[in-house]
C-alpha cells in the first residue's frame, strides 16, 4: 500500500469539488474493496476523501412512488429495510446473497456499485491486465489461462471480467438510476442500464461517471410488483461470487424482467429477452445470451443462466 | 524407555483423566486472543522490524538483474536483500525448492527478496518498488501429459500375483480413470517468524512450525551453522496441516534481514505467498482397475497414479493406501512422479490416502454397483486381517468391519435411496453414499521432561500443537501417570529448549508425545522413589504412598525441583505388523436439479483409532478433517494456469475452502479400541483419518443423487448439469 493522505468530506458537493481538485483522490466509504486493492497496489490513490459524513444515508419515498436509497446506506441496512423487503424483493435477497453480514454491515449502497472485478489475473499485479494497466494484455485470454469465473458475454478481445455485485443486478432489473453530484455542484442521473460501460478496448473504464462525480442515490422507480426472485449459483454455501446469478420479476400475466450476474462486465439485461419470458428460460435465454463467446472453461454458464431460470420460472 | 513390545495392561486401563472429555485447558488463551502466535509476540525481543517478501514473477529461469535503489531510499526502509546478494542457501532434508540465494528461478513467487523497514507498511510499500528482470524459460506443467508419457512405464512399488491372469479371468471388472486437482493447506496463520539473528552469534527463532528440532536442523544447514547455537519457539500454531512441517521463507527471510540490518526481524507471508511461496498437496491422476468373482470378492486390485513435483522430490503417493486397505491375492501398485516447475509439492493432512481414497473408494462403490452389492457389504466381504500383499503380518489391531457395520445402523444406511436419481424433495435430488478410510499409524521417538516443583507439575517438551489439543492430552498424561490433577500439570510446548518430541504430523504426534511424557513421568516417579527409598511407590491421589510411607507428593522434595527426562524408543517388533487406523463415512447430499450444486445434509464417521486420549479434542480433529473432506469434494481447486506455471487463484477468494453454511449436522463415533502394539497408552492418530474417504463418500452420495458418475475432482455443478434431467 502506497503513502496517502485523508480527508473527511461533510457534504457531497464538497466531496465531489475536492475530487477534483486534488489528482490521484478517491473517494472512500465502506472500504470493503478499495482497501484491499490498495494493499495489493492495484489501486494507488494519493490521496483519500472520507464520504460517510456526507449524510447520505437515508432511504426515502420519492414523488414518483419509488425510493432513493442513499449512496451510504449499508447494504445490511438496505437489505433489513421494510419497503424494501415488501415491494423490491428481489434487491433484498440478492443483497443478502452477496458477501458475509460482517461485509454487508460495512459495504455501502454506491460502493456496491463501484466494485472492481474479481479476476484473478486483475488481482495479481505481475500478471498483464488491460483493465488494471491499458495496454499490457490481458492474461486470462492467455492459452492455459484461468477462466472459469470469468465472463461469457458483453466481453471484449482487450477483456473478460465479470462486474461481481449481486445488487446490482437486482437494481438492474429494477430499472433503477444512480443519482450523482458532479464537481460543478450540479446534480445529474444516470439509468443503470446506461451507467457500466462495456469494456471494448478501453477496460479500464468502467462507468460514466466523470472524474470526481459522486454518487449520491440510487432511485428506484415505483414498485414494480409482481414475483421477485434471486438465485445465485456457486460452489460454496456463502462466501462466494456467483457462476451465474439470475434476478427475476414476473407479474402473473408471465410478462416481467430477468437481469444475469456473474456472466458480463455489467448486470446483463435486454429488453428483448424480457419479451421472451412467456416463452420460457430457452427462449429468454437465446435472446440474453445471443452473441455469447465463452472461454472454454465457461461454456458451461449458457447452459446454467438458462437451467436456473428454468427452474425459478417452474417455482411459479 | 524402550518400547519394544505390546503392553500389559496398565494403569491406562484404569484411568480416570485421560480417555476423559476434558475441555482444552489452552481453550481461554484462544478464545480471549491472548495466546501468542509468532507474529504477534512483540515483547518477546525488543526493537522488531518488519521484513516484505518479494516473489518471482516467473515459473522457472533466472533472475538477471534485482533493481532495488528505489525500495532502500523509500521512508523507514533498513535494508534489501536480494537472492542475486547471496549465495545459494543450503537444503536439509525432506524439502527440494531453494528458498534463498542465487540467480536460479524455480517456481512463481519464489522469494528474490526481502525488504525490512520500520512499519509494515513501510516494508510493504518499498517491496513493491522491488523491480526484476529474467531470462525465462519454458514450463510445462501439464501433469495429464506426464501421466500419458509415463504411465506402464518403471518398477512396480507392490506386485503380488498374476494381475493380468486375474482380470482376464475375473466375470466382473471396473477399470477407469480418476483425477484431484492441487489442493493448499489454507490455514487461518499464515506462515510467520520472528528472527533475531543481528549479532551473526546466536539465533532465535519464533515461529509457526510443527516441528521444532526439524526446524531448528534445517536452519542449521539452511545457513551452515550449528544447531545448537540456535533456538527455536514455537508455542501456538494457527493450523499447519502439514504446511508447517518445513522451514520456509519466512524465517529465512526474517534470518537473512535480520543479519543485515543488525535487528530482530519479522515476516509473515502474504496468502498468495502462502499458496505458490510453499509447499502444496500435489494435483494426481489415477488409473483403478478391479477385478471380482460373482460373489463380491476382489481378486486383483491395480492402482497406478501419477504427481507432480519439482525435480527430486516426493509429489503425493495417491497409492498409498491400496497395498493395505482391501483383500485380494492380486495386486500390482505404482506411482509416478512428474517433475514440473509448480512451487513444491509435499505433505498435506493424509498424504498420499486423502488423495488415493477420493479414487480407490469411489472405484469401490462402482464396483459394488456392478456387483448389485450393497456397498457396506461389498467392503466388509474385502476386508482382511492380514497386510494382503504380505499375508505373514498381521494387522495389530483392525476394526474395520466395526466401522462399517456401526455406521451403518447408526446413519440409517438401510433406509437409504436406492436408486440413483430416483429420491427427490422439491428442488433437491437427495443421495446417500459412504466411504471407508484407512491411514497409517506411525510412531516416532519422542522425548519430553517433567519437573516437580512443591506441587506442580511442569511438563517441557519440543512437541507442537498446531491446534489440535496436544497441550491438553499431555496434561492428562502427566496428570494420570502423576496421580494428580489436571489443574496441577502445567504444560509447556514448542522450544527447542526442551526435549526432542515427535512433532506434529502425518498423525503420529498424539500417540508419540503423550508416550514420551509417560516415559518421563516414569523417570520421575523413579526420582522420587529414590529419593524417599521406598519401593515401588503408589502414586494416586496427589500423594505418592508405600510401606509406612504417605505424604503429598509437593511435600517429596522439600522445596527442591525433582526432575525425569526420557525419551520413548519405538522398537523393531512394529514392523512385523501393519498398523493403521480405519474408518467408514457417511454423507447425505442434496443436489439442486437444475444447477448441479451439491449440498451436504449430514455426515457420520466411525473411527477406529486406539484410544481416544480426549474424546473432545478427538473429535474437534475428526469433523475437522470432515470439514476438509467437504471442500475437497466440492470446491478446493489450486487452479494452474498452464502456460505461467503457476496457482492463478492464489488467495481464499479465489481457493473455496468450505464455510460454516456448507456444514450441517456432523457425527462422529469412536470405536472403543485399543491397540497394545502402538504406545504404552495403546493409542494411535485420528487427526489425518478424519479426512481420508470423506470426498469419495460424497462423491459416491452425489452419484446416488443423481445417477451422475463423477470421477474428477472437486465435483464443480459443471461436471453435472449436461446429464442431470431436463428442468
Amino acid at each position: 500500500m502506497r503513502a496517502f493522505s485523508y480527508e473527511r468530506a461533510t457534504a457531497p458537493e464538497q466531496a465531489a469539488a475536492r475530487a477534483a481538485e486534488v489528482e490521484g483522490a478517491r473517494f472512500i466509504a465502506g472500504g470493503t474493496n478499495l482497501l484491499d486493492l490498495m494493499k495489493l497496489e492495484i489501486e494507488t490513490p494519493v490521496h483519500l476523501i472520507d464520504v460517510r459524513g456526507t449524510g447520505l444515508d437515508e432511504i426515502t419515498a420519492t414523488d414518483e412512488g419509488g425510493l432513493r436509497i442513499g449512496a451510504l446506506v449499508s447494504n445490511t441496512a438496505l437489505a433489513a429495510d421494510e419497503r424494501v423487503r415488501r415491494d423490491y424483493g428481489v434487491l433484498t435477497r440478492a443483497l443478502v446473497a452477496g458477501a458475509s453480514g460482517q461485509l454487508r454491515n460495512k459495504a455501502t449502497t454506491g460502493g456496491n456499485l463501484l466494485q472492481r472485478t474479481r479476476c484473478p489475473y486483475f488481482y495479481d499485479t505481475a500478471m498483464p491486465c488491460n483493465k488494471r494497466n491499458p495496454g499490457s494484455g490481458c492474461a486470462a485470454l492467455g492459452e492455459g489461462a484461468f477462466s472459469r469465473q470469468l465472463g461469457i458475454i458483453g466481453t471484449s478481445d482487450a477483456c473478460i471480467a465479470t462486474h461481481p455485485s449481486d445488487m446490482a443486478v437486482a437494481m438492474r432489473a429494477l430499472d433503477a438510476e444512480v443519482e450523482t453530484v458532479t464537481p460543478s455542484g450540479a446534480s445529474r442521473r444516470i439509468p443503470l442500464d446506461e451507467f457500466y460501460r462495456l469494456p471494448g478496448d478501453t477496460p479500464e473504464v468502467e462507468n460514466a461517471l466523470m472524474p470526481g462525480e459522486l454518487i449520491t442515490a440510487v432511485r428506484l422507480p415505483a414498485p414494480v410488483g409482481g414475483h421477485q426472485a434471486y438465485h445465485k449459483v456457486r460452489d460454496r454455501a456463502s462466501y462466494a461470487f456467483a457462476l451465474v446469478s439470475v434476478a427475476l420479476v414476473r407479474r402473473p400475466d408471465g410478462s416481467g424482467r430477468v437481469a444475469l450476474g456473474g456472466v458480463a462486465p455489467q448486470p446483463w439485461r435486454r429488453d428483448r429477452a424480457d419479451a421472451e419470458l412467456p416463452n420460457g428460460a430457452g427462449a429468454v435465454m437465446s435472446r440474453l445470451l445471443d452473441g455469447a463467446r465463452p472461454t472454454e472453461e465457461n461454456a458451461f454458464k449458457i447452459r446454467l443462466a438458462e437451467r436456473t431460470l428454468a427452474a425459478m420460472l417452474a417455482e411459479g | 524407555m524402550d518400547f519394544h513390545q505390546p503392553t500389559d495392561d496398565n494403569l491406562f486401563d484404569r484411568a480416570t483423566v485421560i480417555g476423559k472429555p476434558h475441555a482444552r485447558i489452552d481453550g481461554i488463551l484462544k478464545v480471549t486472543g491472548s495466546a501468542p502466535y509468532a507474529y504477534e509476540r512483540h515483547d518477546a525481543i525488543e526493537g522488531q522490524l518488519y521484513g516484505y517478501p518479494v516473489g518471482s514473477t516467473i515459473a522457472k529461469g533466472r533472475v538477471v538483474a534485482i533493481d532495488a535503489d528505489a525500495a532502500r531510499q523509500a521512508p523507514g526502509v533498513r535494508g534489501v536483500i536480494t537472492t542475486l546478494q547471496i549465495d545459494p542457501l543450503g537444503i536439509w532434508n525432506y524439502n527440494v525448492a531453494r528458498l534463498f540465494g542465487g540467480d536460479a528461478i524455480e517456481h512463481y513467487h519464489q522469494a528474490i527478496a526481502v525488504v525490512v523497514a520500520e512499519t509494515f507498511e513501510q516494508a510493504r510499500a518499498a517491496a513493491a518498488l522491488v523491480e526484476a528482470r529474467y531470462e525465462e524459460d519454458p514450463v510445462d506443467v501439464d501433469l495429464e501429459a506426464g501421466w500419458r508419457r509415463l504411465q506402464g512405464s518403471g518398477e512396480p512399488s507392490t506386485l503380488v500375483g498374476d494381475v493380468d491372469a486375474a482380470f482376464a479371468a475375473a466375470p466382473v471388472t471396473l477399470d477407469e480413470m480418476y483425477h484431484t486437482p492441487s489442493q493448499t493447506h489454507a490455514m487461518m496463520e499464515p506462515h510467520a517468524s520472528i528472527v533475531d539473528w543481528s549479532d551473526g552469534g546466536r539465533m532465535t527463532v519464533w515461529t509457526s512450525n510443527q516441528m521444532i528440532e526439524w526446524n531448528r536442523q534445517a536452519l542449521a544447514t539452511t545457513f551452515g551453522i550449528a544447531p545448537d547455537r540456535i533456538r527455536v519457539e514455537s508455542p501456538y500454531i494457527g493450523g499447519g496441516f502439514g504446511g508447517k512441517l518445513w522451514l520456509r521463507a519466512d524465517a529465512v527471510l526474517a534470518a537473512i534481514g535480520s543479519r543485515a540490518v543488525g535487528a530482530p526481524v519479522k515476516v509473515a507471508l502474504p496468502r498468495p505467498f502462502v499458496i505458490n511461496n510453499t509447499t502444496h498437496r500435489s494435483a494426481t491422476v489415477q488409473r483403478i482397475r478391479l477385478a471380482a468373482d460373482t460373489d463380491g470378492r476382489l481378486t486383483a486390485i491395480e492402482h497406478e497414479a501419477a504427481s507432480h513435483t519439482l525435480p527430486g522430490g516426493r509429489g503425493e503417493n495417491a497409492t498409498a493406501q491400496t497395498p493395505f486397505f482391501y483383500a485380494a491375492p492380486n495386486r500390482r501398485v505404482r506411482h509416478h512422479l512428474v517433475e514440473m516447475h509448480l512451487p513444491e509439492a509435499s505433505d498435506m493432512r493424509a498424504p498420499g490416502e486423502a488423495s488415493g481414497l477420493m479414487a480407490l473408494e469411489i472405484a469401490m462403490d462402482e464396483m459394488a454397483e456392478k456387483l448389485g452389492m450393497d456397498p457396506v457389504a461389498f467392503r466388509i466381504a474385502n476386508d482382511t486381517q492380514v497386510n494382503p500383499s504380505d499375508p505373514s503380518i498381521p494387522f495389530s489391531e483392525r476394526h474395520f468391519v466395526e466401522c462399517l457395520e456401526r455406521g451403518a445402523e447408526k446413519f440409517g444406511w438401510a433406509d437409504r435411496n436406492r436408486t440413483p436419481g430416483g429420491r427427490r424433495e422439491g428442488d433437491w435430488l437427495i443421495g446417500h453414499g459412504m466411504a471407508g478410510a484407512f491411514r497409517g499409524a506411525l510412531t516416532l521417538n519422542s522425548g519430553a521432561r517433567v519437573r516437580l516443583v512443591g506441587g506442580r507439575l511442569i511438563v517441557e517438551t519440543d512437541m507442537t500443537d498446531i491446534g489440535t489439543g496436544s497441550y491438553t492430552i499431555i496434561a492428562q498424561t502427566a496428570a494420570e501417570t502423576m496421580g494428580l490433577s489436571l489443574g496441577e500439570v502445567e504444560v509447556r510446548l514448542g522450544n527447542s529448549a526442551y526435549p526432542v518430541s515427535s512433532g506434529s504430523g502425518g498423525q503420529f504426534g498424539a500417540a508419540s508425545s503423550t508416550a514420551g511424557v509417560y516415559a518421563a513421568c516414569l523417570a520421575l516417579q523413579e526420582a522420587v522413589a529414590e529419593r524417599l527409598g521406598a519401593e515401588s511407590p503408589r502414586f494416586e491421589n496427589g500423594r505418592v504412598t508405600a510401606d509406612g510411607l504417605d505424604l503429598a507428593l509437593g511435600e517429596v522434595a522439600d522445596g527442591a525441583e525433582l526432575v525425569g527426562e526420557d525419551t520413548i524408543r519405538f522398537g523393531d517388533f512394529k514392523q512385523g505388523l501393519q498398523m493403521g487406523t480405519f474408518g467408514a463415512h457417511f454423507v447425505e447430499v442434496g443436489v439442486h436439479v437444475a444447477t448441479g450444486e451439491t449440498r451436504i445434509r449430514r455426515m457420520l464417521a466411525v473411527c477406529d483409532a486406539g484410544r481416544i486420549l480426549n474424546p473432545i479434542t478427538a473429535r474437534s480433529q475428526v469433523i475437522g478433517g470432515m470439514v476438509m473432506g467437504v471442500g475437497g469434494a466440492l470446491s478446493e481447486e489450486l487452479a494452474v494456469d498452464l502456460e505461467r506455471g503457476f496457482f492463478a487463484n492464489h488467495d481464499l477468494a479465489g481457493y473455496e475452502v468450505a464455510v460454516h453454511a456448507d456444514i450441517p449436522h456432523q457425527e462422529v463415533l469412536f470405536l472403543d479400541t485399543l491397540d497394545a502394539a502402538s504406545t504404552p497408552l495403546k493409542a494411535k492418530g485420528v487427526g489425518e483419518l478424519g479426512i481420508c474417504g470423506v470426498a469419495a463418500a460424497i462423491a459416491n452420495a452425489a452419484y446416488n443423487a443423481t445417477g451422475v458418475r463423477v470421477r474428477d475432482y472437486p465435483i464443480t455443478l459443471e461436471r453435472m448439469i449436461d446429464r442431470l434431467p431436463e428442468v
